[in-house]
């Protein structure tokens, strides 16, 4: 069984269908590349995975484990093993980093039936995963994102990744805003997680990213659905050639 | 002229036994002329009602109806429902002075061991002692002239100069749950030059007290060089009114830090009027409203900048939800000597349901040229945005709103200095959320 089956998924935006019968099957330890032009619904079906509000399904299904991932609440999916790590990660004043992530962590831990942690395993688990990641202890004192660099906030990221160990990581546009050296210690924190177990979705609209993060699995999206999928060499074919020719055969 | 006389029936009832009552109230000689003319003013203008701009937002004439009669001296009974209350609220590590049903319950408060330079006396001694500072409090206020009028009890606490308490002063009302009743206490708190205290009033209900008023006021002097922290706890039942005033004077390089949390009460309204009278001074005023239900709480303050030099900050925070109404009226009075006034004035409110309300009303007047002076107000919602975020990371909704509502009201609840009762505010503010559900 498929960690994650997407399943002829339709979905509408304000009247408006972005996804048009879109197919994805995601099994345990692999790392898949979306990759697409603007507007193609790349993002769109990472929200709609996480629970965003604002979306209607209007056709198809996503199972995650086997379970109807659509039933569930956006908090639900997160204690199951879904992970988004956003694109635009949001600032929350007046909420400390340090809080956050145990609210956050224990929220899941109950939600699954698990005892919560003592604070000091908590820190002790913290500042561990922050050390790999170069992180200042400073920064978690302050509230969530607030202040913080493109670069900083991607690694924020990573941490709640690590910490909160899901099984599936969907990683929306993970290399916007940030410049090569940014990337690549966002990366090498997303890689020390790759395990047998843990599937990974990568979004991008770039080559680049994949130059870290390698993926077994590249599809190619246009138009709201999967037009075209292959191996890694599928993305050096697009970055050498471009996604007109996909656009063409959505249309 | 539009002033409506009031002819509500208790009133008129409060009337014809006004002289009974006032008979049996403290005070004699000027504080009885003093409770017959303010009786009279109280009379002339009834509750107040939306017409009265000050009392625009928060109509008692349509809330409260009546002034109902005054309560009875707690018996042994309302004295053991009040003590399991107040086990109830204790805060550690504080004196503290017990009013039940707006008497001072000696058997319940630490009078004993004062600490050098504190002294701590009930209104009804100073007032039969003809100790006049009690009745500087300004009546055309029509419900600080009914306490004026009615005033039974409270406490009178004064810090003599240079006296620094490490131990906060906890002032208790507490309603006893008695039958439907009304408690008129005024307290006075004067802090001596280079003295320091902190003072927490708290107003709270016995387990199963229902409707009650709490009419109360305080006369706050600080003396030069002094420092009062102030904090007030209001978590009535949710059925009571609190109509509460005070008058607080700030003398020169004086502090004075109040922080106001209102999560009780059906309906309540704070006047408060603070005149920097010393130079050098600096005053920090910040609230926290969080309503629910049909709950309604108003906070009116009059910031007077009488002198140069001096700084106020006033910030307020309120989260309505259900039909909550919150109400914040700031008023900053810049006199024209008052040059190089730096005063600040911040409202924002959160609204968590549709049919929730807050009324926001920023004045300045502002007769000295070089001053800084400035004011805001922003109302909004809870941000969708944040509330994904949230929620995508494992916090049920209740959980991930509870989060939001706490940073939204932290930043007023930081100002409280004492560790302690900066503790106990958010305690307060967790219990309003716990009970959101």
């Amino acid at each position: 069984m498929a960690l994650l089956e997407v399943k002829n998924l339709q979905v509408r935006v304000a009247e408006r269908e972005i996804l048009h019968g879109l197919t994805l099957s995601v099994n345990q330890g692999e790392v898949h590349a979306i990759m697409g032009p603007n507007g193609s619904g790349k993002s769109t079906l990472s929200h709609v995975i996480a629970g965003k509000p604002g979306y209607e399904v209007t056709g198809g299904e996503i199972l995650f484990k086997g379970e109807d991932l659509l039933a569930m609440a956006p908090d639900e999916r997160a204690a199951k093993g879904v992970f988004l790590a956003f694109q635009y990660p949001v600032e929350i004043p007046g909420v400390a980093t340090m809080t956050f992530l145990r609210t956050a962590l224990n929220a899941q831990r109950k939600a699954r039936g698990e005892e919560e942690f003592s604070t000091p395993d908590f820190l002790k688990r913290v500042r561990e995963v922050a050390g790999s990641l170069g992180i200042p202890q400073e920064m978690l004192k302050r509230g969530v994102n607030v202040g913080f660099s493109g670069g900083e906030k991607k690694r924020n990221e990573v941490l709640q990744m690590a910490l909160f160990q899901p099984s599936l990581c969907i990683l929306d546009e993970m290399d916007s805003g940030l410049d090569i050296d940014a990337l690549r210690v966002a990366s090498e924190g997303v890689n020390a997680l790759r395990t047998p177990e843990r599937a990974m979705v990568v979004i991008t609209h770039y080559q680049r990213l994949l130059d870290y993060i390698v993926p077994d699995h590249v599809h190619v999206m246009s138009k709201g659905k999967v037009v075209k999928s292959g191996g890694k060499e599928l993305a050096l074919e697009l970055e050498a050639n471009g996604y007109a020719q996909y656009q063409e055969a959505a249309a | 002229m539009n002033i409506a006389v009031a002819k509500t029936e208790k009133a008129d009832v409060a009337g014809a036994n006004f002289a009974s009552v006032v008979a049996a109230a403290p005070g004699s000689g000027k504080v009885a002329d003093a409770r017959r003319e303010a009786f009279d003013n109280f009379q002339r203008i009834g509750l107040p009602h939306r017409r009265i701009e000050d009392w625009k937002y928060t109509d008692l004439r349509a809330s409260m109806r009546d002034v109902l009669p005054a309560a009875p001296a707690p018996d042994a009974a309302a004295l053991a429902r009040a003590e399991a209350a107040v086990k109830l609220h204790a805060i550690d590590g504080v004196r503290r002075l017990v009013l039940v049903d707006g008497a001072l319950a000696t058997s319940l408060s630490d009078l004993a061991a004062l600490e050098p330079g504190l002294s701590i006396r009930s209104l009804r001694a100073a007032l039969d002692a003809g100790d006049d500072r009690l009745l500087s409090l300004d009546t055309s206020n029509p419900m600080t002239a009914l306490n004026t009028a009615l005033m039974t009890d409270g406490v009178v606490i004064e810090v003599a100069d240079g006296a620094k308490l490490t131990k906060p002063l906890q002032i208790v009302h507490i309603a006893s749950g008695g039958a439907p009743a009304a408690m008129f206490t005024r307290s006075l708190v004067a802090i001596g030059k280079d003295s320091a205290a902190t003072v927490v009033e708290s107003y709270i209900a016995a387990e199963g007290a229902g409707l009650y008023q709490v009419h109360d006021a305080a006369v706050i002097t600080i003396g030069d060089g002094a420092r009062l922290d102030h904090v007030r706890l209001t978590e009535d039942s949710r059925e009571a009114f609190n109509i509460a005033a005070a008058e607080v004077r700030v003398g020169t390089h004086a502090h004075y830090n109040v922080v106001g949390i209102t999560t009780g009460g059906l309906v309540s309204r704070y006047s408060s009027t603070v005149t920097i009278a010393g130079e050098h001074a600096h005053v920090e005023t910040n609230g926290v409203n969080l309503l629910n239900g049909k709950q309604h709480a108003d906070t009116t303050l009059v910031m007077n900048h009488d002198v140069p030099h001096c700084v106020s900050r006033e910030g307020f925070r309120a989260v309505a939800d259900d039909r909550g109404h919150s109400v914040f009226q700031g008023r900053i009075n810049v006199r024209q000597p008052a040059q190089q006034t730096d005063a600040k004035m911040m409202t924002r409110a959160l609204l968590l349901s549709d049919d929730a309300e807050a009324d926001n009303k920023p004045e300045l007047e502002i007769f000295a040229d070089d001053v800084t002076c400035g004011h805001g107000a922003a109302i909004g919602a809870l941000d969708d945005q944040l509330l994904f975020y949230l929620r995508a990371r494992g916090l049920p909704e209740k959980e991930a709103e509870a989060l939001l509502i706490q940073a939204f009201v932290g930043e007023a609840i930081e100002a409280i200095a004492d560790d302690d009762l900066r503790a106990l505010a958010i305690a307060a503010a967790e219990r309003w959320l716990a009970a959101r559900g």
